[in-house]
């Protein structure tokens, strides 16, 4: 099994890949609720495979057992699980990404890589200059749009590009932009256009 | 040669003219028509005029729910799901390989393919067009935000009639009085100018302003002779003039009268009574004879009834002949023919403007005394050519004559009766060409239209003008949209015989170039001298 490059610094490693295929993988987080948010940019893997978190869940670690209500005599949401402290074992928080490029020797590439992460391999969340060199290129968008039919596709695609937004210095340039790049896209289909427009409008 | 890229060609035909789809960060509203743009198609580079812009959506619901409400959405959308089409009329092709670049630009026999990158026409993709300014070569004016020189070719310009139209106001005359300054300064023919508003000669006025500019006398001298109509008003306008133009009444022939029908007021039996009566008293006299004619006395009622003329028609004839003998240029006997003189200015290679001082905007006058001296001086040189050609010499120096209000002489009805009609017709058979100036081309006989070489037009807003001024062009509706939207001064479509395409410039500045008519006056005296020190 070929090694990882050492991440850069600053790129935190926040989940282990638990199923993976071509499209998508799905992540467990190493903390309960500390899901990347959705629509950032994350890589898994060695060479580094891309994806974009379209869709968070937190259930029972037991499929079979569904958490029971537990707060009526606490004091706060927080008091619940200090008085409950097996919850975090019980309890588990997974994602699934997106997967939207990957790393081929030094350039980058906005399409399927030609397999997907290992299970098990450490997921980290992109550092913001890993995700404005990803996004010069808008091609991954097109993935987006038409690779989930399991997620709000239309949620991710303007969460991931607000948050990219935050990582290129002229935000409104990149936007419009993204935007630009949407249109031809969803041609025909003017109001899921206007929709993702207005939830990226700066 | 690196000019922003404009968008990809993506349709088109040979007739109609291709479309660019625009990039998307190229804003349609810098795009005018009548500009030029370059299409680098495969081999070829083609030279086009973009005649229509136009906004174009790939959704239908765009234009039924405009995103506009937001500015940030419109952005996005415009360019993408809305974009900006340019619709461009290939003029030249030039190859692309050294042998093209060595033949020169070609007429347009294909189109670009399918996404050729189009983009703006440089200052040197036009002057590739336009040549420099040289021995021929003169310059009018500039491409649309150019500097580059278009640049008219007026040796050639003047082997057949031109035309300079536009609305009032536009800036015919200032051209007209730089076309002329030019074709004196190349030499490419001597000139005789009828000048209708005394704005040629000495001095023409600024618009309201009342500011003056130099006229051909001063800017050229020697070389322009002013006669007058009118002595007593040019010497009250302090215009020294070289001779007095009197018409004497053997010099009108009835096919003048015939002109003048409608300003006279004569009715067709009138008009018929003149020939009738030109027959009668010979053509030199006949004028005379009329206008002493008593028709009380009993020999004339005689003469009358014989040639079958009703009282009535006599009557409206003396009125109108009256109204003609009123004009103080028209005497009974000439002192001395001006004919002979303008002609032998004209034979020494001296520019005559003839000023019409007081009668200024008379059209009765301005018929009268053009067709007049214009058929006399028109045989002359069918004479002379003719000579020429029998002895094998050297025919005379080309000769253009200039007309304002040319629908008077070249009106569908007068034209087949006035020597501008024939003048027209027969090209430059005997070395004389029309420069027509007109205000309402649509006026002008579509023939006589489609004789005319090469054809300047400013603005004009009625459709019927339009389209006579575009009479026999390829590519009409094209243009047409081209010219509607000129600017209402100063810039001008020129297309035909001396230009290799049809291009839209802005007017040289008149005031500006005085200096460079100057030098180019000095650079050919000292070649001039240079010459005589050599051979002399
Ligand atoms: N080439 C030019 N240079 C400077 N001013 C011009 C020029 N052409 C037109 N103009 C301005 O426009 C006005 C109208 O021009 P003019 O030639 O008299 O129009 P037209 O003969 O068409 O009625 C002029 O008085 C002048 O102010
Ligand atoms: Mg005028």
């Amino acid at each position: 099994m070929s090694t990882n490059p050492p991440p850069q610094p600053s790129s935190t490693r926040i989940a282990e890949v638990i199923e993976a295929r071509s499209g998508e993988f799905t992540a467990e987080c190493y903390q309960l609720h500390q899901a990347p948010p959705l629509g950032s940019l994350v890589k898994a893997g060695s060479p580094d495979v891309f994806g974009v978190v379209c869709d968070t869940v937190t259930e029972s670690v037991d499929p079979g057992r569904r958490p029971l209500a537990r707060g009526q005599d606490a004091a706060d949401e927080a008091d619940v699980y200090l008085q409950n402290p097996q919850l975090s074992k019980l309890l588990r928080t997974t994602f699934r990404a997106l997967v939207v490029g990957h790393r081929e020797g030094e350039t980058l590439r906005h399409y399927l890589p030609p397999q997907p992460p290992h299970v098990h391999s450490f997921v980290y969340l992109c550092p913001p200059d890993e995700v404005r060199a990803f996004t010069q290129s808008l091609d991954f968008l097109s993935i987006l749009m038409f690779s989930a039919e399991r997620a709000p596709v239309d949620e991710v695609v303007a969460a991931c590009l607000r948050q990219a937004a935050q990582a290129h210095p002229d935000r409104k340039l990149f936007l419009v932009g993204a935007g630009k790049t949407l249109a031809p896209l969803l041609r025909g289909e003017l109001a899921r256009l206007n929709t993702i427009l207005t939830r990226i409008r700066p | 040669m690196t000019a922003d890229r404009l968008g990809i060609v993506v349709a088109g035909s040979l007739t109609g003219g291709v479309e660019v789809k625009l990039d998307c960060d190229v804003s349609v509203e810098e795009r005018a028509v009548g500009r030029y743009v370059v299409i680098e198609g495969q081999k070829l580079r083609f030279l086009g005029m973009v005649t229509d812009v136009s906004l174009e959506t790939i959704d239908d619901e765009i234009t039924s729910m405009p995103p506009v409400s937001d500015e940030f959405i419109a952005q996005v959308i415009s360019g993408t799901s809305t974009y900006g089409k340019l619709h461009v009329l290939p003029m030249l092709a030039i190859g692309g390989d050294a042998m093209g670049l060595l033949d020169g630009p070609k007429t347009v026999k294909t189109v670009p393919a399918h996404f050729s990158r189009v983009r703006e026409a440089t200052e040197q993709d036009i002057e590739v067009v336009f040549g420099k300014e040289d021995e021929r070569h003169f310059y009018v004016g500039n491409p649309l935000d150019m500097e580059t020189k278009v640049c008219l070719d007026l040796p050639l310009f003047v082997t057949r009639c031109n035309g300079v139209f536009g609305k009032s106001g536009t800036g015919k005359t200032f051209l007209t009085r730089l076309l002329l300054i030019g074709i004196i300064q190349k030499g490419a023919a001597v000139n005789l100018v009828f000048d209708m508003h005394n704005e040629y000669g000495w001095k023409g006025s600024f618009e309201g302003a009342g500011r003056e500019v130099k006229a051909l006398k001063q800017i050229l001298g020697s070389r322009v002779a002013v006669f007058t109509l009118d002595e007593e008003s040019s010497r009250r306008r302090k215009v020294s003039t070289d001779a007095v133009v009197e018409i004497g009444y053997d010099e009108v022939e009835p096919e003048d009268v015939e002109l003048l029908r409608q300003t006279l007021n004569l009715t067709q039996p009138a008009v018929e009574a003149v020939y009738a009566l030109a027959r009668e008293f010979g053509a030199r006299n006949w004028l005379k004879r009329c206008l002493e004619m008593d028709t009380g006395d009993e020999a004339t009622k005689a003469l009358l009834d014989r040639l079958h003329i009703h009282e009535q028609s006599v009557r409206n004839l003396r009125r109108g002949l009256d109204k003609l003998a009123r004009l103080g240029f028209l005497t009974p006997k000439a002192r001395e023919s001006s004919v002979k003189r303008i002609l032998d200015y004209l034979g020494r290679g001296i520019n005559v403007v003839l000023e019409f001082g007081k009668y200024k905007g008379d059209s009765t006058a301005n018929v009268l005394v053009a067709n007049t001296l214009t058929r006399r001086i028109h045989d002359q040189y069918r004479r002379w050519t003719e000579q020429a050609q029998g002895e094998g010499a050297a025919p005379p120096q080309p000769l253009v004559i200039t007309i304002e209000e040319a629908h008077l002489f070249l009106n569908h009805e007068v034209m087949d009766q006035t020597i501008f009609g024939t003048i027209a017709r027969e090209m430059r058979k005997y070395n004389v060409t029309l420069l027509i100036v007109d205000q309402r081309p649509s006026g002008i006989d579509e023939e006589v239209m489609s004789q005319i070489g090469t054809r300047i037009t400013y603005r004009l807003d009625n459709e019927r003008d339009i389209d006579n001024v575009l009479t026999g062009v390829s590519n009409k509706g094209e243009l047409k949209t081209v010219l509607a939207k000129l600017e209402p001064k100063q810039q001008s479509l020129i297309f035909g015989h001396a230009v290799p395409m049809p291009i839209v410039i802005r007017t040289r500045d008149y005031e500006k170039s005085y200096q460079e008519f100057a030098e180019a006056a000095e650079i050919k005296r000292k070649a001039e001298n240079l010459a005589a020190d050599l051979w002399g």
